[in-house]
């Protein structure tokens, strides 16, 4: 088995918000197959920057798949190729010698180009801020059986609240909408007591802060819980409409 | 009142009226169907019962009005949310391709749609508002259907129909907020079987009257 790869890279390069973009292409040769993506373009970066090119701006923290913040559309697949990994944690072994890759970065009105691969997701935190939370104030954990919780909602709950918050489903929606993203907060939060009494202004609040945001609308494509990264089900997409219509329809929220 | 109106123009509320309206076509299909498989049992049947539906007076004229509406609500709704998602995104990826989730019914939703309204159209200016007065409605269909180009037309529509409903029907349950492990797969399978029907069912009659 070849251990080392080549591969023909296009990247998107933008110098800024404002600047007009497009795609250089790059050679890069012998990468370990054991690297990560974002290990790759960092070798490509050390290359640029000893011949005194600006690197490729791209986001990234942990580089363990749990934080949220790398993510780019690689060959017109949100992250990569590989199912319910993101880009960090795909690794080169799944490509092959030779492979041409384009590299683009998320692309929503919402998601404004900061520099190359790097887009502004704020408007997902701004969803948060507009309900995304309970008001109570935490203390020391509570007694474990004063409010049951059933297994199953706790594992629902659990499931949605595996939502890192990396946009993918808005990269790969063919809408640009962001309900997976919103539905998978309103979801975790409304399947546990804790979340129930703020669940109407939460709901409102959010999907109205969403539309505001300029995110496409949900048409049940289903692109976005097949490139989530976590692998949020769509089945949150239903229990956001089933708590928008209960939050307007049965509750005093206006 | 404002709520009623906010409501209706979030992009959950606008979704529900999609599902809404477009579950109340998939009623009309159904009995259109219905009225327009007797076509088989020739053309005294057939006359018979358009004589019988139109016996029906200011009461039919309430169902047209309302199908009208439904039909207003369900097209410019539609325009307008295919009109918001496509400038969701500016500038477009250069290389796209579907992780699966998508098919070709998901995918075609508002061309197979605008299309459908063309067809919609000039059915109506061809079947409904054609002068039936010394010609009975069967006759007419007939004479239609000797033309193999009118033929080719109605089955590529029925086509588009099936491939709009095969996503539609699924999607006005998910909508609505349908989802579950037990359901949605016989949701599912039953929108297919239903875009299958009407595809199959409707798409047949031009053939079998050119057969005839």
């Amino acid at each position: 088995m070849k251990k080392s790869i080549s591969l023909t890279l296009k990247v998107w390069r933008q110098a800024g918000s404002t600047e007009k973009g497009s795609f250089e292409t790059y050679a890069v040769k012998d990468i370990s197959t054991d690297m990560s993506f974002l290990e790759m373009l960092d070798v490509l970066n050390e290359d640029l920057t000893r011949e005194g090119k600006p690197p490729i701006a791209f986001d990234h923290d942990c580089r363990e798949g749990i934080c949220g913040m790398c993510g780019a559309v690689v060959n017109g697949r949100p992250h990569g190729p590989e199912k319910g990994t993101t880009l960090c944690q795909l690794h080169m072994r799944h490509f092959s010698d030779n492979d041409e890759l384009v590299i683009e970065p998320w692309r929503s009105r919402a998601f404004p180009v900061v520099k190359d691969l790097v887009v502004d997701r704020s408007p997902l935190e701004r969803i948060i801020i507009a309900g995304g939370y309970i008001s109570v104030n935490t203390g020391s954990a509570p007694e474990a059986n004063s409010l049951p919780v059933p297994q199953e909602a706790a594992e629902k709950a659990m499931d949605a609240a595996a939502c890192i918050g990396c946009g993918a489903c808005v990269a790969a929606c063919p809408n640009g909408s962001a309900m997976l993203f919103t539905s998978a907060k309103i979801s975790h939060l409304a399947l546990l007591p804790q979340g129930r009494p703020e669940a109407a202004r939460r709901a409102i609040g959010m999907v109205q802060e969403m539309d505001r945001l300029g995110f496409g609308n949900c048409s049940n494509i289903t692109e976005c819980q097949v490139e989530c990264p976590k692998e949020v089900s769509i089945s949150n997409i239903a229990r956001l409409n089933r708590e928008f219509m209960k939050a307007w329809l049965a509750a005093d929220e206006k | 009142m404002a709520w009623v109106l906010k409501f209706f123009v979030s992009s959950v509320g606008r979704k529900l009226l999609m599902a809404g309206t477009g579950l109340c076509f998939v009623l009309f299909l159904t009995t259109h169907l219905a009225g327009n498989l007797l076509l088989y049992r020739g053309g005294d049947v057939f006359n018979a019962y358009a004589a019988r539906l139109h016996s029906l007076g200011p009461l039919l004229t309430i169902f047209e009005l309302g199908l009208l509406a439904l039909a207003l609500v369900h097209v410019v709704f539609g325009l307008w949310l295919f009109y918001e998602n496509d400038r969701a995104r500016p500038v477009k990826y250069a290389v796209k391709k579907s992780g699966g989730g998508q098919t070709w019914g998901s995918a075609t939703m508002p061309y197979t749609g605008v299309l459908m309204l063309a067809f919609v159209i000039y059915h109506l200016i061809r079947f409904h508002f054609v002068d039936k007065t010394n010609i009975p409605i069967y006759e007419i269909v007939k004479a239609a259907f000797q033309n193999s180009f009118e033929v080719a037309l109605y089955v590529a529509a029925m086509g588009v129909v099936a491939l709009h409903v095969s996503h539609g029907f699924w999607s006005a349950f998910q909508t609505l907020g349908a989802h579950h492990t037990k359901y949605t797969p016989i949701i599912k399978a039953a929108g297919l079987i239903f875009s299958m029907v009407v595809g199959i069912g409707f798409g047949f009659i031009p053939i079998y009257m050119r057969l005839l």
